[in-house]
């Protein structure tokens, strides 16, 4: 139970193990310890920032579709208002299209008759002369003839 | 029992386990006659080897370690790391990177050591006796030239930090505390009284700290020996119960000693 030079000899091996444990064990674990640490932090930051831009995504996805809605709504309402200009276009069209055909009938119309007139007219005259003359049963000079056709007819 | 081949007195039983292998190196015989210039084989050659297993088997361990996942052996080896290191960084806050291995080789050792405790008192004095070896002590930590033998260490690094790191602060804080006076005769008076305390808190330090360590083990191995006298039933009723106790008191003595000696350590670097 005496102290003798085993005191030294142990402060000497105490002081070598503490040597060895400082420069050779020591640094490697808690370097692979603190490196481990930091992965995980790491990991632990990549997931927050994941789901950071989910949420982004998600608000970016429900604003897309709500501007797509909103666009369709337009298109579709664009497409009404041409439909709707399309066909009074054509009604315009078409009205005028009847009026000029309306027009031009009449024109026709009024044509034929004035056409129907005078050949009536000259049908007319004719017909008198010739009644005249089976009536009168003589040839009346051309002269008188033709100036009482025309009264006769100017009075038709 | 054991022991009936070899016809001892209970006395002699008790003490013969209580003598150490001794070299002695005036005359390089094993004899006990050499005073201070000799060893304690049995101490130097279980500290020894306790300390190469726990470094060889840590070194592998730290070779081998991965940032990525741990296996068991690394993952029990960081739990120990983690411990030591935050047990020592809570009450060392200085920048000195060899407080926290020499944390956990004083911590590590001295369990090692302490485990000796529960190895069946006369297995290694037997086998070792199969060899010629007369005297046995397996547990190097209830040997005082171990315990002192750190605790030492200790002490003068505390005393090398203390001059490091204080220079000049420290005759100033050695004159003026713990006793504090505000005027000049007050500090004049007080001053050797203080140095006297510091000297003395200092010298105690390391006696405290060994002696605690020593006394603790060297009582567990003395009770371990008084089981082992006693008839071959008692053997369990007593061993058991005093070796699960002891489990405790050998892990508590080595975190007692690696804190106390962490504290001491952050005493010689801060100003207080």
């Amino acid at each position: 139970m005496d102290i003798n030079a085993t005191l030294f000899g142990q402060m000497i091996t105490f002081a070598v193990f503490v040597w060895f444990t400082m420069k050779f064990i020591w640094p490697h674990i808690t370097q692979a310890m603190s490196e481990r640490e930091k992965k995980i932090a790491d990991g632990i930051a990549a997931a927050d920032k994941a789901q950071r831009e989910l949420e982004l995504a998600h608000t970016k996805a429900a604003d897309h579709i709500r501007e797509s809605k909103s666009q369709a709504a337009e298109i579709v309402d664009q497409a009404n208002q041409r439909v709707n200009r399309m066909i009074d276009d054509a009604k315009e069209q078409a009205r005028q299209e009847g009026e000029v055909i309306v027009a031009s009938a009449n024109q026709e119309i009024d044509n034929q008759r004035q056409k129907a007139v005078n050949e009536l007219k000259s049908h007319t005259a004719e017909l008198a002369i010739t009644v005249a003359e089976k009536v009168l049963g003589k040839q009346i000079d051309k002269k008188t003839q033709a100036s009482l056709v025309d009264e006769i007819i100017s009075k038709v | 029992m054991s022991r009936a081949q070899a016809p001892m007195t209970s006395t002699e039983y008790v003490q013969h386990h209580l003598h150490h292998w001794v070299l002695n190196l005036k005359t390089m015989t094993f004899d006990e006659a050499g005073g201070f210039m000799s060893f304690n084989l049995d101490t130097i050659l279980i500290a020894v080897f306790m300390g190469f297993i726990t470094l060889f088997f840590l070194r592998r361990v730290a070779v081998k370690a991965t940032s990525g996942v741990p296996g068991k052996v690394q993952n029990l080896v960081e739990i120990v790391f983690e411990f030591v290191n935050k047990s020592s960084s809570e009450v060392f806050h200085g920048r000195n990177p060899m407080v926290a291995p020499l944390a956990l080789t004083l911590f590590l050792w001295i369990f090692m050591l302490n485990f000796m405790d529960l190895v069946p008192v006369d297995l290694l004095p037997k086998v070792f006796g199969f060899f010629g070896v007369g005297h046995f002590k397996a547990v190097a930590t209830a040997d005082l030239n171990q315990t002192f033998a750190m605790s030492l260490s200790i002490f003068v690094l505390s005393i090398y930090y203390n001059f490091k790191v204080k220079g000049k602060e420290l005759a100033v804080e050695v004159a003026t505390k713990p006793f504090e006076s505000k005027g000049m005769i007050g500090k004049i008076i007080l001053a050797p009284v203080n140095f006297v305390f510091r000297i003395l808190e200092e010298v105690i330090r390391p006696v405290s700290l060994s002696l605690r360590l020593f006394g603790n083990l060297f009582a567990g191995e003395l009770i371990f020996i008084l089981i082992a006298l006693m008839p071959w039933w008692m053997q369990w009723v007593l061993g058991i119960p005093w070796t699960i106790f002891h489990v405790l008191i050998i892990l508590i003595q080595a975190f007692i000693f690696m804190m106390l000696s962490v504290v001491y350590l952050s005493m010689a670097h801060e100003s207080h």
